[in-house]
């Protein structure tokens, strides 16, 4: 059931399984109502540090992403997967659109090119993944 | 936070030599903390101080809030997993068993599991076991004995890569079900980054990292581009290595770095790289701080 999982070193180990959880919320792999893994399934599962897992977690719980339900474990909240998207829209721009015109800019990309560009690039298959 | 081993400016001296030197640190209830280090760093010192196998030339070091020199209440709540374990001539089910008298939150199970998992032959002196199965012995014993702390100290000399996953599998699982306070001192640095909530990083008998973990990611990175760009970025920074080939520099320099920082890297078309674990590690025991001595 493991696999390895590779994680970034520069980032705290906790943002990174917060992220991963929301990702996995944004592109459905995780449905609104649906039990989520607990700390310990995640921490066998990505062979991490069971607290280490657990704060990455409580980081969803405390933005109203997921909810405890005494004894039965956690779940998605409904509404999450629209809060995460609303959360991505706003970054978007700076996470994606400001690198890619600064290295336009670089390579000399005009934007007749560029819009061109987008035009005809296929979506990489790793869509849901983020820099 | 609630401390299980505590040292207070403890220092070990062997005919001149400080193994430890002024050591003061904590250790948290039911943490699994990594004890980095060279070889030779104090690291084994300070494991064996603490389960009483050697005592202080001075300071303190106290277990459950007791010193644990031949105190056998506090001795039997531990287990100490090292790297040159002797046994007597006897064979594996036998050390098993002796294991299973001392320790009494001993499981069973656990161990036949382990056992099963390691391929240890039960009925074979310990004396012919290969170095790897002679290893994995102490793991078994370590792991059953489910002891409030347990220490490993380079418990897997000799162990395949295969097996010292199936450690770090165990490890993890019965850590969560049965949380322990659990030290771990290890080379294989990258292998064991990700299980570790706290760092502890000893050097020529001193402590030179004592943090979280997850605080340790970021504390630096390698920037890699053109010198001139990489010379105009790290001005101002603290450089802790410089490297390169030709025209192209890498440069690490001590962290975090701001966000704006990170778009000024992209528009001179630098990388940025994370530094590991074990960089840090390296970095941390193989220099000599300024004032550190």
């Amino acid at each position: 059931m493991e696999e390895d999982v590779v994680f970034d070193e520069g980032t705290p180990l906790f943002v990174q399984i917060a992220e991963q959880l929301s990702g996995q919320i944004a592109d459905g792999t995780l449905a609104e109502g649906e039990r989520v893994p607990s700390s310990n399934e995640f921490a066998a599962f990505l062979r991490i540090n069971p607290a280490t897992a657990a704060k990455g977690i409580n980081v969803l719980v405390d933005d109203g992403l997921l909810e405890k339900r005494r004894g039965i474990g956690m779940f998605v909240v409904r509404g999450a997967r629209q809060q995460i998207l609303q959360r991505r829209r706003g970054q978007f721009t700076e996470q994606f659109v400001a690198p890619m015109l600064a290295e336009a800019g670089r390579l000399g990309i005009g934007r007749e090119e560029l819009f061109d560009l987008i035009d005809h690039t296929q979506p990489t298959t790793q869509g849901a993944q983020r820099p | 936070m609630t401390p299980v081993i505590r040292t207070e400016r403890l220092t070990r001296q062997y005919r001149g030599q400080r193994a430890l030197d002024d050591v003061t640190v904590e250790f948290q209830r039911d943490t699994i903390t990594g004890l980095l280090g060279r070889n030779g760093a104090g690291k084994s010192t300070l494991m064996k101080v603490i389960t009483g196998q050697e005592f202080p030339s001075s300071g303190s070091v106290t277990v459950f809030g007791q010193n644990p020199l031949e105190n056998d209440g506090v001795l039997r709540r531990m287990a100490f997993v090292k790297e040159s374990q002797q046994y007597p001539d006897i064979k594996v089910r036998h050390a098993i068993e002796a294991a299973s008298w001392f320790f009494p939150n001993w499981d069973a199970d656990l161990a036949e599991q382990l056992l099963d998992e390691f391929a240890l032959p039960r009925k074979r002196r310990i004396k012919k076991l290969s170095r790897g199965m002679h290893s994995a012995v102490g793991i078994v014993i370590g792991l059953a004995a489910r002891a409030e702390i347990t220490l490993f100290d380079e418990p897997y000399l000799g162990l395949d890569a295969v097996s010292r996953q199936n450690f770090y599998d165990r490890l993890l699982a019965d850590y969560a079900e049965h949380p322990r306070t659990i030290l771990l001192s290890t080379h294989l640095i990258d292998e064991v980054a990700n299980l570790l909530e706290h760092v502890v990083v000893i050097d020529q008998g001193r402590i030179k990292i004592d943090a979280p973990a997850d605080d340790l990611r970021g504390t630096a990175v390698t920037v890699v581009g053109p010198s001139r760009s990489v010379d105009s970025f790290v001005d101002g920074h603290e450089v802790w290595h410089r490297g390169g080939i030709g025209s192209l520099a890498t440069v690490t320099i001590a962290g975090p770095i701001a966000n704006g920082q990170r778009a000024t890297a992209r528009d001179l078309g630098l990388d940025l790289e994370p530094v590991s674990l074990q960089q840090l590690v390296v970095h941390a025991a193989g220099t000599e701080q300024a004032g550190a001595r």
